[in-house]
């Protein structure tokens, strides 16, 4: 995995700390932390981490032969089933490695924003698991229409703090939970969802998700006798596609791509402020958003576009520093998928090999039935998150087209009711965050 | 010479608007407005979309700035439109100053900021650590770059600080974002406290709303006080009522004025000046 000390805050020309100055001694602190417990494993911090994640978080998580799918592709497919992970998404990873972290470090509060739902939700666990306050930051659309994960949260004991400026959504959500830390900074750790922000931010996340990697090489090797040919993982903030690729950044005969969400389309609308799509590696510009110098959806003034996908964990302007560093050193290939292509991928996955994939890492999956001529002769694919949260997006989504491996749900008909009658808003989105924030 | 002749002969009131708020032609007069109201220096907002250090207030100010058709060019024209003698700083995000270099870095931006008669910048995301390139485009336009001291900003970083103030130095008054207060809070005097020995002027800002805030922050020890949110509560609030620009304007000249006679009781009131 890459190498790099704590206190340099850079990937290449990315990354850094754009960042209010209030927040910058809370920033030193956390850098220097990072620096004790995380990298030198002070005081026993990762030995107490590796031993949660495993009797918490039910780690290892399996590397799985999917049967269907290597004989359609003609390649062997393993799939790391980070769906199988407490919470059902690679989220919590990272959400536990931060909150215990905060403990370490003395803080007395938990803060985090959230667009689904799903790094929210996960942080709520590990909050309630190590018995810390906490309150999560979400846009009010989004609580509107990912209700069951407001739920999730409640539950856990977090408040839930409704974020009404702009549209709404993550953008909004993070951007107003750094103006909740810079308020709070002296007992409160803000809990960041993605490889995003400032740094040590974007190291930190991945070093915590670095463990899919970490067991995916070693799995591939102890069951193929040698490393994959190609490995994919979508990308939204980029913390799963960070945590898959870490471990395997130096073998460089193995191929790395990271699945962007395509949206609609690629094009956008530069009057409206609009991407259709949240292919920030693929189309995005560099500039400085939320702390960090990396490539953003943004116009020609620089101000930040409203980003789209069928998935809201790859809805996202902008993504992590050390992706884009890792896409301008050709080691990372940016791709993408649209939504219909992800809707595909969704239901093939759960007819094929009886898993339902959250949307997010539907695009991945998307992406090799389109290109599974070029992936060589296998390949390791991250199943970032399940879907269970997503039936109703994606029921929903998938009636607005005609897609030929729809399920057919005209059994609701017979009963008077329509499958998608309970959903809301007329933006729909999932609700389980396998990648992104 | 520079932004510190603001503060010059008296404790200076510094106001803050987003140019643009609620629409262009209106700005213009409510920006004269305070000029005649007794500011010395006035904040110029140039509205990025995503504020992390501003509060409700301000980003509503900003949406409505936006929605309006502001833009980093017509901020310019905005500026070369004014009609004030005072100097003028501009408050934005860097992206948008880094976005305007097209790929050549902060230079552009500060180039054409110096052109129409922008005096000093105050960039809100930009810590000490990544304003290397725009203190080197701001000293080659001869340019002030303003930075902000937190109550949490102390030993070393203040220190570091100090090498790379020029202007004056923009104190927050408390922790948290932008906003109108009723209160002055006790981190005002303790970071006072902590400067006293610089030898550059001291503007408190975040949270002063009236006459009296700004009396207690001078009599402390303050060189200026820098007013946003109390100023734009009376843009938001004549735009929502439908009042007319003259009568918004005449407000916000009567609350200048109210802010600066208070800066200047403040002063009145020291133990003995601070600054020879």
């Amino acid at each position: 995995m890459s190498t790099d000390d704590a206190h340099d805050p850079k990937f290449g020309e990315y990354g850094g700390q754009y960042v209010p100055e209030a927040l910058m001694p809370a920033i030193e602190e956390l850098t220097d932390a990072y620096q004790r417990y995380v990298l030198e494993n002070e005081d026993g911090f990762m030995d107490e981490f590796r031993e949660r994640l495993a009797d918490f978080g039910g780690r290892p998580t399996p590397l799985q032969y999917a049967d269907q799918l290597s004989a359609r592709y003609d390649t062997d497919v393993y799939l790391k089933r980070e769906d199988l992970l407490h919470g059902g998404a690679h989220k919590l990873n990272n959400a536990l490695g931060q909150v215990l972290l905060a403990k370490y470090m003395g803080k007395e509060r938990i803060i985090a924003e959230t667009g689904a739902g799903q790094h929210g939700t996960a942080t709520a666990m590990a909050a309630a698991h190590l018995d810390m306050p906490c309150e999560i930051y979400m846009g009010e659309t989004d609580i509107a229409r990912q209700r069951p994960n407001v739920f999730r949260m409640k539950i856990n004991g977090s408040e839930v703090v409704p974020v009404t400026v702009g549209r709404g959504t993550l953008k909004e959500a993070i951007s107003e939970t750094m103006r909740e830390w810079a308020t709070t900074v002296e007992n409160t750790h803000y809990v960041i969802g993605s490889i995003v922000g400032p740094h040590p931010f974007p190291k930190m996340v991945r070093d915590f998700q670095a463990v899919i990697s970490e067991e995916a090489r070693e799995q591939a090797i102890e069951k193929t006798g040698g490393l994959p040919d190609t490995v994919l993982a979508c990308a939204g903030g980029g913390s799963n596609t960070m945590g898959t690729f870490a471990h395997f950044i130096e073998d460089t005969g193995v191929d790395l791509y990271a699945v962007e969400a395509g949206g609609s389309s690629l094009q956008v609308d530069e009057e409206e402020g609009v991407a259709p799509n949240s292919a920030t590696l693929s189309t995005g510009d560099e500039g400085v958003l939320h702390g960090a110098r990396t490539k953003l959806l943004q116009d020609s003034d620089g101000q930040i576009m409203e980003s789209h996908s069928v998935s809201s964990g790859l809805d996202y302007a902008g993504v992590g520093p050390e992706l884009a560093h890792l896409v301008d050193e050709d080691r990372v290939t940016p791709v993408n998928v649209d939504d219909d292509a992800a809707l595909e991928a969704f239901h093939r996955l759960s007819q094929d090999e009886g898993i339902i994939p959250a949307l997010e890492t539907a695009h991945a999956f998307g992406y090799l039935e389109e290109h599974h001529d070029e992936v060589g002769d296998s390949v390791v694919i991250n199943v970032s998150g399940r879907g269970d949260k997503d039936l109703e997006i994606a029921i929903e989504e998938t009636s607005k087209r005609d897609l030929d491996i729809a399920p057919d749900m005209s059994i609701f008909d017979s009963v008077g009711r329509s499958p998608t009658s309970q959903s809301s808003g007329d933006e729909p989105r999932d609700s389980v965050g396998g990648g992104g924030l | 010479m520079g932004l510190e002749r603001a503060f010059a002969d008296e404790p200076a009131f510094v106001p803050y608007l987003a140019a643009g708020d609620p629409n262009y032609e209106a700005s213009l007069e409510y920006v004269e407005a305070l000029a005649r109201g007794g500011a010395d220096a006035i904040e110029l907002g140039l509205p990025f979309s995503e504020p992390i250090a501003e509060g409700k207030t301000i980003q509503n100010a900003i949406v409505r700035s936006l929605e309006a058709g502001m833009t980093p060019d017509r901020f310019f024209e905005f500026v070369e439109d004014l009609d004030v003698d005072v100097p003028l700083v501009c408050m934005t995000y860097y992206n948008l100053i880094y976005q305007y270099g097209g790929g050549e870095g902060p230079r552009p931006f500060v180039e054409k900021a110096a052109a129409v008669g922008i005096e000093g910048l105050v960039v809100p995301d930009l810590p000490g650590e990544e304003a290397g390139p725009l203190r080197t485009a701001c000293d080659e336009f001869g340019l002030d770059l303003v930075f902000i001291v937190a109550p949490t900003t102390k030993g070393d970083r203040l220190e570091r600080m100090l090498e790379q103030v020029s202007g004056y130095v923009y104190v927050q008054a408390r922790l948290g974002v932008t906003g109108a207060r009723e209160d002055v809070d006790d981190a005002t005097e303790e970071s006072l406290a902590r400067l006293s020995d610089w030898d550059v002027p001291k503007a408190v800002g975040f949270g002063i709303k009236t006459g009296d805030h700004a009396e207690r922050i001078v009599s402390a020890g303050a060189d200026g006080v820098i007013v946003g949110s109390a100023l734009v509560d009376i843009v938001a609030e004549g735009h929502e009522n439908g009042d007319s620009t003259d009568t918004v304007a005449d407000r916000l000249e009567t609350k200048a004025r109210e802010l600066k006679d208070g800066a200047l009781r403040g002063a009145s009131e020291r133990p003995q000046p601070e600054r020879t």
